[in-house]
């Protein structure tokens, strides 16, 4: 064992499993879990696993606290809820000695650890069924050894005023059923919230100034749609669901063309119809922010699994050649501060922007501190001085043209999908086209150029270590805790698109053995960036639509690091 | 300087290509004085116009006018419309879409506009024919019609889009014929200054590929007061019915249909401005998270 290894292990960190049918709740029942340690000042992460069905089936949450910041999951359990038979059968290689086992009686029948008796219970407590959840939380609780008061601050804060009474009532009893096995402590740190990648995206858009986010619902980008229609009024914004992804971004491309700032969310086969509108933003310059959440393909694939496989698709999707920014957030944090910074980048240099979630980390939830998330500049538009004859596309150094909308005196903005001259009006001319594809090349410079005062590329671990592990997207965390175990540092291309290609470089200087880490099948980053000239190792690569688990994923470095 | 707003003011210098003795002419013209004439009479800035374009000859009418415009893709003009009504309520809308690009490639944008009563205006060029893509059918083509990619004749019925609206839920359904003028300009100007989502489908000549002059100026009629109730859904069917795109009935041009709906916008509240009145809004979000 190493000494990071060692070092690792004196930490406080706990590991929780509830697993049910689908319909009972059990998303709702890990956040509350999450909540409970986030209450004694723990960071926590969630991942939740639920196949495409509503009734039925098998979902389960896997909630990780730990006193540091983590954002992934471990095999291995410390508690395990069962409320059916299903979740103990999946579920046998999380469970050793040291795992209590809490399960539904009234389910299961022989199980080893405690079984509450959860339809007697309700039914005494003349409790609805999904109440079942809070007995569970009840149970933890008590083995857990945390105070009664602190489990019922967190229903308080959970559920809806008028279910309080029967929640709380059930809990008692879950929580006299059990008894206390190991003692959490508290920890001299503050309760944060905990949010999701996709609720963090959205926070980040109104940040960077959104106006109305539009989107037609798919998994696992709907997040955002429900998270902001929900808040719309609190935020102070407009949120619409049109009739399709097609419509979707030509009212986005509407908005902005009025000097609303819009943004969108999908997922892979909403975006294969986005693209068209892609195309018009790249060559009308009119800015709009994608928010594309990948899960596995190719078609439907595996809607409610992960994936990794959409990069080259957004690097590349559309007709002609025009500049886009494109960036990968890790985490909540990241995806709030790059969604404002997206947005506020698209406008300034009037490019479609596009952050590219997976689930794993759009509907994964983190301990989230706004204050640790924030953009790292400002941005506003260039707006048109009013002096002289407005032209839309007026040719300038840097390729930005200053913006004017509709309903302003005496200025006409002409806006076009077809090759166009500085006003707007249509050109076939070769000078004219080579002109205006011209600027749209210094465009994409000047986005570069302003890109390099930023953390594109980030790094973390031992600097001097002799091993580099390379990872993108929500695959971060888990390989920061899996590199600490083999002695690797870890970094991590957060734009992919202009593609930092000088900060690359720095961050690699002295890797020493490399490896890039993802999920997808055919190793994506490093084909690109191969593309741009670097080495990028050998790959390890998961697609079968689930996360890598750090001891999984530290089994799998071992055997490469050799 | 303070740009020429009358309606010659309104013409730019692009080279117009259209075929000699294409309606989109008249379109064109009839646009320009309807909106001037609006302009003139509501006391409503040119700049508060905004066209949008489709792609087919139709579109190119956003070169040939000095208003503004977006020139978007094929079919899509109206997704674009109702974001653009949606962030300005101040501004007048107008789609100039062609019948391939509305009817085939948009059709489902056409009647979630109707549906939603967005309050814009859909001017159809129905030259049925794609003219800028050389003379192949359109959802209006009648049975039997030999373009280019159907040699031996469409073995397809063509649709009547005024059904199609009315069905959809339009506020606003009128007909218009691109050889009577000044019939064209009234009905521009109602539709645009009706309060609501307002479609028209012009018949309009293609000189080169469609050229039903002949037969629209034996069958075509103007109708009269008390030829229908256009407040009521009936009425205007039986109207909008006598006439199929097919067979040779007489063909009315006018207003079928005209009623007051809430538009789709007003179920919006508008967002207030100020990225740092945004930004406190979010900050307290998190800060009384759930
Ligand atoms: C997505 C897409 N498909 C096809 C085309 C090619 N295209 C250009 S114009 C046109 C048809 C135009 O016909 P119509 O809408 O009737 O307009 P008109 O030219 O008759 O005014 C087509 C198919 C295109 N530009 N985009
Ligand atoms: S092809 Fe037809 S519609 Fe197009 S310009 Fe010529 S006459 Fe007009």
């Amino acid at each position: 064992m190493s000494e990071l290894m060692r070092g690792l292990n004196t930490m406080q960190e706990y590991s929780l499993l509830i697993g049910g049918k689908a319909g009972e709740g059990i998303n709702t029942a890990g956040l509350s879990i999450a909540g409970l340690f986030s209450s004694l000042g723990y960071r926590v992460y969630m991942y939740f696993d639920y196949p495409s069905l509503i009734r039925g089936g098998h979902n389960f949450a896997i909630i990780r606290a730990a006193d540091r910041p983590i954002g992934a999951h471990r095999t291995r359990v410390d508690v395990l809820l069962a409320l059916d038979r299903k979740t103990i059968e999946t579920h046998k290689e999380r469970i050793d000695g040291k795992t209590t086992v809490i399960y539904d009686s009234s389910q299961v029948k022989e199980g080893m650890g405690y079984g509450l008796p959860l339809d007697d219970i309700i039914a005494e407590e003349r409790a609805s069924p999904i109440t079942r959840n809070s007995a569970m939380l009840g149970a933890l609780a008590r083995v857990a050894g945390i105070d009664r008061e602190i489990l019922e601050d967190v229903l308080r804060a959970a559920v809806p005023e008028k279910h309080l009474d029967s929640n709380l009532r059930v809990a008692a009893r879950g929580y006299s059923a059990v008894e206390s096995v190991f003692s959490v402590k508290q920890l001299d740190a503050p309760a944060l919230p905990v949010l999701t990648g996709n609720e963090a995206a959205g926070l980040g858009l109104v940040y960077g100034g959104l106006d109305t986010y539009v989107a037609y619902p798919m998994t696992p980008s709907s997040g955002v749609l429900h998270f902001l229609a929900g808040r719309a009024e609190d935020l102070g914004i407009r949120v619409i669901h049109p009739e399709n992804e097609i419509s979707v971004i030509l009212m986005a491309l509407g908005l902005a063309y009025t000097g609303e700032r819009a943004a969108v969310g999908t997922s892979g086969g909403g975006f294969c119809l986005m693209t068209e509108g892609l195309s018009f933003a790249g060559m009308s310059e009119m800015p709009v922010t994608i928010v594309l959440s990948q899960r596995p393909g190719p078609s439907t694939g595996v809607p409610t699994y992960t994936a990794q496989s959409d990069l080259h698709f957004a690097l590349n999707a559309g007709q002609g050649e025009f500049p886009r920014l494109v960036v990968a957030p890790g985490d909540p944090h990241e995806a709030c501060a790059w969604s404002a910074t997206a947005l506020m980048l698209s406008w300034r240099y009037q490019v479609p922007a596009i952050i590219l979630m997976d689930k794993t980390l759009a509907e994964g939830a983190c301990s989230f501190d706004l204050d640790a998330s924030t953009p790292p500049r400002d941005h506003e538009p260039l707006l048109e001085d009013g002096e002289g004859e407005y032209r839309r596309y007026r040719l300038t150094e840097d390729g930005v043209s200053p913006l004017a909308f509709p309903g302003m005196e005496g200025v006409t903005v002409k806006a076009n999908s077809y090759a166009h001259d500085e006003r707007g009006f249509t050109t076939e001319k070769a000078e004219e086209i080579r002109a205006l594809q011209e600027k749209l090349l210094r465009k994409a410079g000047s986005l570069k150029a302003e890109l390099e005062g930023y953390q594109t590329v980030k790094t973390y671990g031992a600097p001097d270590a002799a091993r580099t592990i390379i990872c993108w997207g929500s695959q971060k965390w888990v390989c920061i805790e899996a590199a600490a175990g083999v002695g690797a540092r870890v970094v991590q291309p957060v734009v992919l698109a202009p593609f930092p290609v000088e900060a690359w470089s720095k961050a690699m200087a002295g890797a020493g053995e490399v490896v890039c880490v993802e999920n997808n099948a055919t190793g994506q980053v490093a084909r690109l960036l191969r593309e741009h000239g670097f080495d990028p190792g050998r790959s390890i690569l998961k697609y079968d639509g689930r996360p890598f688990a750090v001891d999984e994923l530290t089994a799998r470095l071992e055997e490469v690091f050799v | 300087m303070t740009p020429d707003r009358s309606a010659a003011g309104l013409i730019t210098p692009v080279q117009n290509t259209w075929c000699p003795g294409c309606g989109n002419f008249s379109i064109q013209h009839m646009m320009r004085s309807a909106i001037a004439e609006i302009s003139e009479e509501e006391g409503i800035p040119i700049e508060k116009f905004v066209f949008l374009g489709g792609i087919g000859c139709h579109g190119k009418l956003m070169d040939y006018l000095n208003v503004n415009s977006l020139y978007t893709i094929h079919g899509r003009s109206i997704p674009a419309a109702t974001g653009i009504r949606l962030a300005n309520r101040d501004l007048r809308v107008i789609c100039h879409v062609g019948d391939g690009d509305i009817y085939a490639e948009g059709l489902d944008h056409l009647i979630f506009a109707a549906k939603r009563n967005t309050d814009i205006t859909v001017i159809v060029h129905d030259n049925r024919v794609y003219g800028l893509t050389t003379g192949q059918y359109t959802p209006t083509s009648p049975t039997g019609f030999r373009g280019r990619s159907t040699p031996r004749g469409v073995a397809e019925q063509p649709m009547n889009p005024l059904e199609v609206m009315l069905a959809a839920g339009a506020t606003h359904i009128a007909r218009g014929y691109t050889r009577k003028t000044r019939h064209l300009k009234d009905i521009f100007k109602e539709a645009i200054m009706h309060r609501g989502f307002s479609f028209v489908d012009l018949l309009q000549i293609c000189a080169t590929y469609s050229n039903l002059t002949d037969y629209y100026d034996a069958h075509i009629y103007e109708m009269q007061d008390g030829d229908l109730d256009t407040g009521r859904f009936e009425s205007a069917l039986q109207k909008i019915r006598e006439w199929d795109y097919d067979r040779d009935a007489p063909i009315a041009i006018g207003t079928f249909y005209s009623i007051e709906r809430p538009l789709y916008e007003e179920g919006f509240s508008v967002p207030p401005s100020g990225l740092e009145e945004r930004r406190g809004r979010v900050q307290r979000l998190v800060e009384g998270w759930r």
